[in-house]
C-alpha cells in the first residue's frame, strides 16, 4: 500500500535535515506502528506524506498503491486514499463542521469521477458515525474545530477519516490528550475501519494506544531513521526501558 | 472664508457641468441652502482629512469617466422575494420596468413628484439630515447632491410593511452622470426593508436620508453593482429616535472607485444601529467605508462590522467613528474592520476613532488584516478540498460575521449566493 524507500527530508527554509533515509513498507489490510521520542521527526514524516509545505525531500520516495505522491498536491493525495490525522487538528473559524464534511467528501468523489453525495444520504452517513464516536449535533454545528476541547478534537478527526473511508491512513499521536474513555472511543473508531483493503500507520510516543490498536510491525524512529523494527512485543519493550535504552542497544 | 483657489476651481467647473432644478416646487429652499453649504466648503480634494486614503478627481471631475458596461445579464440578487420593484436606469424612474408601488402601510412617491406637490414631511426632511452629518465633518458630495438631484424615491412607512421595497438600479450608458435622492421616514411602530442592487450609472451619487421615528425599524440590505469601471459616492444619513432599529448591509463587488458615506445619529435613548459591509475587490479596485456613528442618547448600541477581501492590488479603506457625545451613558459601541489580503500586492487601510465624552459607557474597536490561514487551508487541502475551493471557503468564512449582520436569511441567501458566483467565476478563469 505505502512504500516509503531512502526518504530523506529537511526543511526548506534552513539548512535542517530531520528525514534521515526512512524506509517503510506497509502492506494493505495491515497496521504498522511508529514510535519515537520527541522531535525524531515522526509528524514530520506525516506531513510530507501528506503534502504540507514548509519541507524539502532531498532524496528517496514515497508511493501509495505503486503511484509517486511526492509530486502530488496535498488534495490530490487525498483522492489518492491517504489520510492524516493530525496531531494538532487547526480551528477553521467561520467553516461549519458539516460543511467542511460535506465539501471534503464531495471533492474526493468528484476527483474519482463519482457523483455527489446527496444531502439526505449524508446526513444519514454523518449521523450514524458521529454516533459511534459519541460526537453531538452541536459539535457538528460548530466551526470546525473551534472551541472543541483536545479530546473533541482528535474525535473529530476519527468522524472525517470514518466519512473519507480512505485507503491509508496515518494517524499522529491521536491518543495524546485523551483521557481512556475518549482513547476507547478513537480505537473502536479504528478498529472499525480495519479491513483487509486498507492500511493505518499509528504514530504514538506511549504504548498504551496499541493495546487497543494491535499493530502487526512496530517500528522505533530516533533522529530521522528507523533503528528497529519489530512485533508488537516491541512497544513493550519501549515501555519498559525507555528509548535511551534501546538506542544504546542498537548503537 | 474663500476656498482655496483649487478647490474653488474644482468647484467652478463641476457647478458649471450641472444644471440646477428649475421648479417652483417646495424642495427649492432646501436645494439653495445645500448650494450654499457646498460653496463653503467646496469639492473634496486630497488633502481633507478623510479623503486621505481616497482620490475624489473622478468623483468630483465636471466630466464622467466611462464606465463599460457589464454586457452580461445578471440575475437581479433578490429574485425569488416577493419585492416592490423600482428600477432606474442610469438614474432615472422608469415607471414602465417597476412595479405598482402600491404596499400597505407604505407611501412610494417620486422625488420629482414630491417637488412640485408639497408634502410637508417630505419637504421638512430633504436635506435636514444631510445637512445635520455635515459637521464634525463636511460631505460635500452629499450637499450637491441635495442642490442638484432630481430624482429618487420618497417612502412614507406608517406600518409593518409585508415586502421589501427594492431599488434596482440598471447602468445602459457609458458616461451616464446619475444623482439620486431618497428620502424614508419611518413611523413608531412601523417596519420597513428596502433593497437596492445594480450599478446605476458610471458615476452615481447618492443620498438616502432615513429618518426613524421611536420605535421604528429600517432594515436596508444593498448589492453595489459588478460593473468594473463604474464608480461611485453613495451617502447615508439616517436619525434614529428612541428604541428605534436601523440597519445596514452594503455588498461590494468590482467597482473601480466606491465610497459609501454612513452617517447615523442616535438621538433617542436605546437605540440599535447596525452597519456593515462585505466587500470583494480584485485588482482595479478601491473601496472607502467612511462611516459616523453619533451617540446621543442614553442606552443605545451600535456596530459596525466591515470586511474586505482584496487580491491583485486592490485596495480597501475604512474610516470609522463612534462619538459618544455627553450624557450618552450606558452606550455599547462596537466596531470592527477587518481585510483579507490575498497577495502582497493589495492594501488595507484603516483609521478607526473612538471619542468619548461620557464615562458609563463600552465602547470597543478592533482592525486587523491578514493573510489567508495558511495552516487551514492545508488541513482543508489534506481532506481533498482543491485549492481554489478552500481558498473560497475561508473567504467566505472570513466575511461570514458581516453577512450574519444581516437579520433576513433569505436576504443573507442572496449575499452569498452573489458571493459565490464572484469567486467561481474567479476560478474559472484562473
Ligand atoms: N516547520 C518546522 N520548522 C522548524 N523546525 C521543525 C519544523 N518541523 C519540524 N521541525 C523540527 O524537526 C524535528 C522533528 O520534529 P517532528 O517531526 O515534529 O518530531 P516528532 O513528531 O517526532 O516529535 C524537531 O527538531 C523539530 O523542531
Ligand atoms: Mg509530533
Amino acid at each position: 500500500m505505502l512504500e516509503i524507500k531512502n526518504l530523506h527530508v529537511k526543511l526548506e527554509e534552513e539548512d535542517k535535515a530531520i528525514l534521515n533515509g526512512v524506509n517503510l513498507t506497509v502492506e494493505a489490510g495491515a497496521v504498522h506502528a511508529i514510535m519515537g521520542p520527541n522531535g525524531s521527526g515522526k509528524s514530520t514524516l506525516s506531513y510530507v506524506l501528506s503534502g504540507r509545505d514548509g519541507y524539502a525531500v532531498t532524496d528517496g520516495s514515497a508511493t501509495l498503491e505503486g503511484e509517486d505522491i511526492l509530486d502530488m498536491e496535498p488534495e490530490e493525495r487525498a483522492a489518492a486514499g491517504l489520510f492524516l490525522a493530525f496531531q494538532y487538528p487547526v480551528e477553521i473559524p467561520g467553516v461549519g463542521n458539516m460543511t467542511f464534511l460535506r465539501t471534503a467528501l464531495n471533492a474526493q468523489r468528484k476527483a474519482r469521477g463519482e457523483d455527489e453525495i446527496s444531502a439526505g444520504d449524508f446526513l444519514k452517513l454523518v449521523r450514524e458515525k458521529a454516533k459511534a464516536l459519541k460526537i453531538d449535533a452541536d459539535m457538528l454545528k460548530r466551526p470546525v474545530n473551534v472551541g472543541f476541547s483536545g479530546g473533541e478534537k482528535k474525535r473529530n478527526e476519527i468522524l472525517q477519516m470514518a466519512m473519507l473511508e480512505p485507503k491509508m491512513c496515518i494517524l499522529d499521536e491521536t491518543d495524546s490528550g485523551l483521557d481512556v474513555d475518549a482513547m476507547k472511543l478513537v480505537a473502536d473508531g479504528v478498529n472499525a475501519l480495519r479491513d483487509e483493503g486498507r492500511a493505518f500507520l499509528v504514530i504514538t510516543h506511549y504504548q498504551r494506544l496499541l493495546d487497543h490498536i494491535k499493530p502487526d510491525v512496530v517500528h522505533i524512529l530516533s533522529e530521522g531513521r528507523i533503528i528497529k523494527s519489530g512485533g508488537p512485543d516491541l512497544a513493550l519493550e519501549v515501555e519498559n526501558n525507555g528509548y535511551e535504552g534501546l538506542k544504546a542497544e542498537v548503537a | 472664508m474663500a476656498l482655496p483657489q483649487p478647490k474653488l476651481d474644482t468647484l467652478e467647473a463641476r457647478l458649471a457641468s450641472l444644471d440646477l432644478p428649475n421648479e417652483p416646487g417646495c424642495l427649492a429652499p432646501a436645494r439653495a441652502d445645500a448650494l450654499s453649504r457646498l460653496h463653503a466648503a467646496g469639492l473634496p480634494v486630497r488633502r481633507d482629512e478623510y479623503w486621505k486614503y481616497t482620490k475624489p478627481d473622478t468623483l468630483t471631475a465636471a466630466e464622467v469617466t466611462p464606465a463599460a458596461l457589464l454586457g452580461e445579464v445578471e440575475e437581479p440578487i433578490f429574485d425569488g422575494i416577493d419585492r416592490v420593484r423600482l428600477v432606474f436606469v442610469d438614474g432615472v424612474f422608469d415607471a414602465d420596468a417597476s412595479d405598482d408601488p402600491a404596499l400597505a402601510g407604505v407611501t412610494i412617491e417620486r422625488l420629482s413628484d414630491v417637488a412640485t406637490r408639497d408634502i410637508h414631511w417630505a419637504r421638512d426632511l430633504y436635506g435636514v439630515l444631510e445637512a445635520r452629518g455635515q459637521s464634525p465633518v463636511a460631505r460635500p458630495l452629499a450637499a450637491l447632491n441635495t442642490a442638484f438631484a432630481r430624482d429618487g424615491i420618497v417612502i412614507h412607512a406608517t406600518g409593518k410593511a409585508v415586502r421589501p421595497v427594492s431599488l434596482e438600479y440598471l447602468h445602459r450608458s457609458e458616461t451616464s452622470d446619475a444623482l439620486l435622492h431618497h428620502l424614508i421616514k419611518v413611523d413608531g411602530g412601523a417596519d420597513l426593508t428596502v433593497l437596492e442592487d445594480g450599478p446605476a450609472a458610471a458615476r452615481f451619487t447618492k443620498v438616502m436620508e432615513v429618518d426613524v421615528a421611536p420605535g421604528g425599524a429600517f432594515h436596508h440590505v444593498r448589492a453595489q453593482g459588478r460593473d468594473h469601471e463604474r464608480r461611485a459616492a453613495t451617502h447615508i444619513f439616517a436619525r434614529l429616535g428612541e428604541a428605534a432599529t436601523f440597519k445596514t448591509f452594503t455588498l461590494t463587488m468590482n467597482g473601480v472607485l466606491t465610497r459609501n458615506d454612513v452617517v447615523v445619529e442616535l438621538t433617542g435613548d436605546d437605540g440599535v444601529a447596525h452597519v456593515a459591509g462585505a466587500c470583494v475587490g480584485d485588482g482595479d479596485f478601491h473601496h472607502d467605508d467612511t462611516v459616523f456613528v453619533t451617540h446621543d442618547a442614553v442606552g443605545c448600541e451600535s456596530r459596525q462590522v466591515f470586511k474586505k477581501v482584496l487580491r491583485n492590488g486592490a485596495v480597501g479603506v475604512f474610516q470609522g467613528k463612534i462619538l459618544v457625545k455627553q450624557g450618552a451613558q450606558k452606550t455599547d459601541g462596537y466596531q470592527i474592520s477587518q481585510s483579507l489580503l490575498l497577495d502582497d500586492d493589495s492594501q488595507f487601510l484603516a483609521k478607526p476613532e473612538l471619542e468619548i465624552y461620557a464615562d458609563d459607557v463600552a465602547c470597543s474597536h478592533g482592525s486587523t488584516s491578514g493573510a489567508i490561514d495558511e495552516e487551514g487551508l492545508f488541513y482543508l487541502r489534506s481532506r481533498g478540498v482543491p485549492e481554489g475551493e478552500a481558498t473560497d471557503l475561508m473567504t467566505l468564512a472570513f466575511l461570514a460575521e458581516a453577512i450574519q449582520e444581516i437579520e433576513d436569511q433569505r436576504l443573507a441567501d442572496g449575499i452569498l449566493a452573489r458571493l459565490q458566483g464572484w469567486m467561481a467565476r474567479r476560478r474559472q478563469a484562473a
